[in-house]
């Protein structure tokens, strides 16, 4: 078994591409069941959501406001899970309902190195 | 004095008074000394039985109980006094008068000396079953036998466990105390996990005796109001158990049939649910609601209120298995995984039918006869061949009867849908 970090990326910035209240309802349930179908397999380590606020920190003693835009989509939080390989984190990421928006992603990385 | 037969009287007197005289004991003496703690509370029990055996019960037993036991403690401390001068001073001159020794009996002290017992029968380094045996014994007061025929092993299994768990005390050095600001709250981890399998043993034991499984789960409430009481230990956490235990035990009564068998949830009299204890139920729930921390208690609670809403729509499905989605979240256990699927399967009705059998066959849990049940439960609609392979499959990893009876019903409801029978 191995340890994956999944990055969401979404739009958090744009004015007009925020969900509603009442579609941010429906994307968090979708969202919930993704998750706890993974964790039903005992494959969640966790996760969490990180707030569109931010500081971007580069040499030079560079400061600017985050998050760290080059693309219009910022990592709106992560999770980490277990599977046997790649493979099966990839597969495990297919069904992420972000993945039904325009533009979002999911990054899969493997986590390396001691606990 | 009344005499009375004091055959039914005294089991559930002593067990009662059992613990708090020897919390109160184990208090004044230290932890060390629990064995004469014990002994000292057993004979006052002893002569309870002798003498009210032949002149009847007093009006009251309980002060009657306490006034020998301090009474005996007092001769104790007064006997081991004089040995230990004796030993140590000159013949000649006379031993010192020793201060008259005194038991504090009173509630506040019982109720004290009892709490912190609590968080010394659940302490960590003892295993999990030990402490289970210890809080039976010493907070519960059950007998040897009695917590031996709980568990299904023999007496000497479970002396062998409490005589370890004592060791342990007197080799990590552990007081009688309740522990300090800082590591309360894990250690109220601890106890809640107790009082939790506790009362699990009680609910879905192996035990055939219906009366000793029930009185398990009445002592976990039991001692979880007593954490509830205490302004230290009142925590969010603690409502939620609470909560949840009151909901499950509602049911108790509806759960088994006169013969002992298993009759299932979907199958239970609704008449036979306690409301009163559904009530409880609710409130704890709501004085649970507080503070910032949801713990594992109070997602159960939630859950086990659900359960107690009959009726079947889809509302009710669905806040279940947004329940268990964020219970797997904080904790796997395969009966989670388990019941989330099967949720999942009533949330989302027949079109999603597919998508609840393909995330129960990701589970992959195929050592466990749960496993196979809901698959079977899942393919009843559309498939009653694969159920019933299921089903068998189930029957072939069931440890007990009850399980079985429940199966072999499932196997030949089918049997009688499929075709070419």
């Amino acid at each position: 078994m191995e340890e994956f970090i999944l990055l969401f990326r979404l739009d958090l910035l744009t004015k007009e591409a925020q969900p509603s209240p009442e579609q941010m309802q429906i994307y968090m349930k979708q969202y919930h069941d993704w998750v706890g179908g993974i964790a039903a397999q005992n494959k969640f380590i966790g996760g969490k959501g990180l707030s569109t606020e931010g500081k971007v920190l580069k040499s030079h003693q560079v400061i600017t406001d985050g998050p760290f835009v080059e693309i219009k989509e910022s990592i709106a939080g992560f999770i980490m899970i277990r599977a046997q390989d790649f493979e099966e984190a990839v597969s495990l990421s297919k069904d992420c309902p972000m993945l039904n928006g325009e533009g979002n992603s999911v990054e899969v990385r493997r986590i390396t190195g001691g606990s | 004095m009344v005499a009375m037969d004091s055959n039914t009287l005294i089991p559930h007197l002593f067990r009662n008074e059992y613990s708090k005289i020897v919390a109160v004991l184990v208090k004044r003496f230290g932890l060390d000394q629990i064995e004469i703690a014990e002994d000292l509370a057993s004979e006052t029990f002893l002569t309870a039985t002798q003498t009210w055996g032949i002149g009847g019960v007093p009006d009251n037993p309980t002060a009657w109980l306490y006034q020998v036991a301090k009474n005996k403690a007092i001769n104790y401390l007064k006997r081991e006094a004089r040995f230990n001068t004796k030993i140590t001073m000159d013949l000649k001159s006379p031993p010192p008068d020793p201060d008259e020794p005194s038991i504090d009996l009173s509630e506040k002290n019982i109720h004290d000396s009892v709490l912190q017992m609590m968080f010394v029968v659940c302490h960590p380094s003892i295993s999990a079953e030990a402490q289970i045996s210890l809080s039976l014994r010493v907070l519960c007061g059950f007998g040897i036998d009695e917590i031996a025929a709980a568990f299904l092993v023999t007496k000497e299994t479970i002396n062998k466990r409490l005589f370890r768990a004592k060791e342990k005390w007197r080799e990590e050095g552990i007081r009688i105390e309740l522990p300090g600001g800082s590591h309360i709250e894990s250690r109220l981890e601890n106890v809640l996990t107790t009082l939790y399998l506790l009362f699990n043993e009680g609910y879905y034991s192996v035990s055939q005796n219906k009366t000793i499984r029930k009185d398990l789960c009445l002592e976990a409430i039991r001692l979880c109001s007593l954490l509830i009481e205490n302004k230290n230990t009142n925590q969010p956490a603690v409502d939620a158990l609470m909560s949840l235990m009151c909901f499950h035990i509602s049911r108790f009564d509806a759960r088994t049939d006169k013969n002992g068998e298993l009759i299932l949830y979907e199958d239970q009299d609704i008449a036979l649910w306690n409301m009163n204890w559904i009530h409880k139920g609710g409130y704890f729930l709501h004085q649970a609601s507080r503070g910032e921390k949801i713990s594992k208690y109070h997602l159960e609670a939630g859950i086990a209120y659900w359960h107690t809403q009959k009726n079947d729509d889809h509302e009710k499905w669905e806040a279940i298995l947004q329940l268990y989605n964020q219970l797997l979240l904080l904790e796997y256990s395969p009966v989670a995984a388990l019941n989330r699927t099967y949720a999942l399967f009533r949330a989302k009705g027949p079109e999603g039918m597919f998508l609840a059998i393909k995330e129960a066959e990701k589970l992959n849990l195929t050592d466990n006869q749960f496993y196979f049940i809901l698959l079977g439960e899942l393919y009843s609609g559309i498939d009653p061949v694969s159920a019933k392979n299921n089903y068998l499959k189930a029957l072939s990893l069931c440890r007990t009867s009850a399980d079985k009876q429940a199966i072999k019903k499932k196997v030949d409801k089918l049997d009688a849908e499929i075709p070419g029978r």
